[in-house]
């Protein structure tokens, strides 16, 4: 079980914050993006225009990453804070 | 998720924050620094043409902390810095008010200033904040500047 979030204009985009994702399949964060963009048409476009950045348990990743059981991911547009 | 305490060095808050304060805190038995350098940011009227009215500022807690804490740690390895304040506001904030501060102390200012520019530079493209602009032609999310990016590659 992986739990996904996202934030910022993503958040409200895909009019979600959080889901849960079971799926022992998914073994990297680009299988993942790849599987939450097959939900429907408009996840499709939110997830394959402009650039997402993605974390893994708080770090910092790219789509290589390993996920398992019990990760929190989420996506997000870049950084605009400060 | 860890249940570390980053206090006292960084501080999420939708509350404003008090300069002079942070100043004292900074300074309180601290004889051997001889530096204070510290950076505020503020809400601007203006943006890229348009009258902006107020931003919202959201983040993802827990992954900021962790985040900032990474980049102090880092200013700390490069330089011969003594304390470290973060405060970063999230929620609305209207035309004027206070976003971010960063104070750094050090023995003599080299240290102090370069550490502070690396903390602001590395925030902006690093720590989890998005801005959102509240403007008299409807509100919408920034998109992050390249110049920042490059700012940020630079140390």
């Amino acid at each position: 079980m992986i739990k996904v979030v996202f934030f910022a204009a993503l958040r409200e985009q895909l009019n979600c914050h959080e889901l849960t994702i079971v799926n022992e399949n998914l073994t990297t964060v680009a299988e993942l993006k790849a599987e939450l963009a097959s939900k429907s048409e408009q996840w499709q476009k939110v997830f394959t225009t402009g650039s997402l950045l993605s974390a893994v348990n708080h770090n910092m990743v790219d789509g290589e990453q390993t996920i398992t059981s019990g990760d929190e991911v989420a996506f997000f547009p870049p950084v605009t804070g400060g | 998720m860890t249940t570390e305490n980053y206090a006292p060095e960084i501080s999420i808050q939708s509350v404003d924050f008090n300069l002079a304060d942070e100043v004292a805190l900074l300074e309180k038995d601290n004889a051997i620094d001889g530096a204070v350098v510290t950076f505020t940011g503020r809400v601007r009227n203006k943006n890229e043409g348009k009258d902006v009215t107020s931003l919202t500022l959201e983040h993802y807690p827990g992954m900021t902390e962790k985040s900032l804490a990474k980049i102090i740690s880092q200013a700390k390895e490069r330089w011969r810095i003594g304390r470290v304040k973060v405060i970063h506001r999230v929620g609305k904030l209207a035309i004027g008010e206070q976003i971010v501060f960063v104070g750094v102390t050090s023995m003599h200012r080299q240290d102090a200033f370069a550490a502070n520019e690396f903390i602001m530079d590395y925030l902006k493209v690093q720590a989890p904040f998005w801005k959102k602009e509240n403007t008299n032609q409807g509100e919408q999310w920034l998109a992050a500047k390249t110049s920042d990016e490059n700012k940020a590659a630079k140390w």
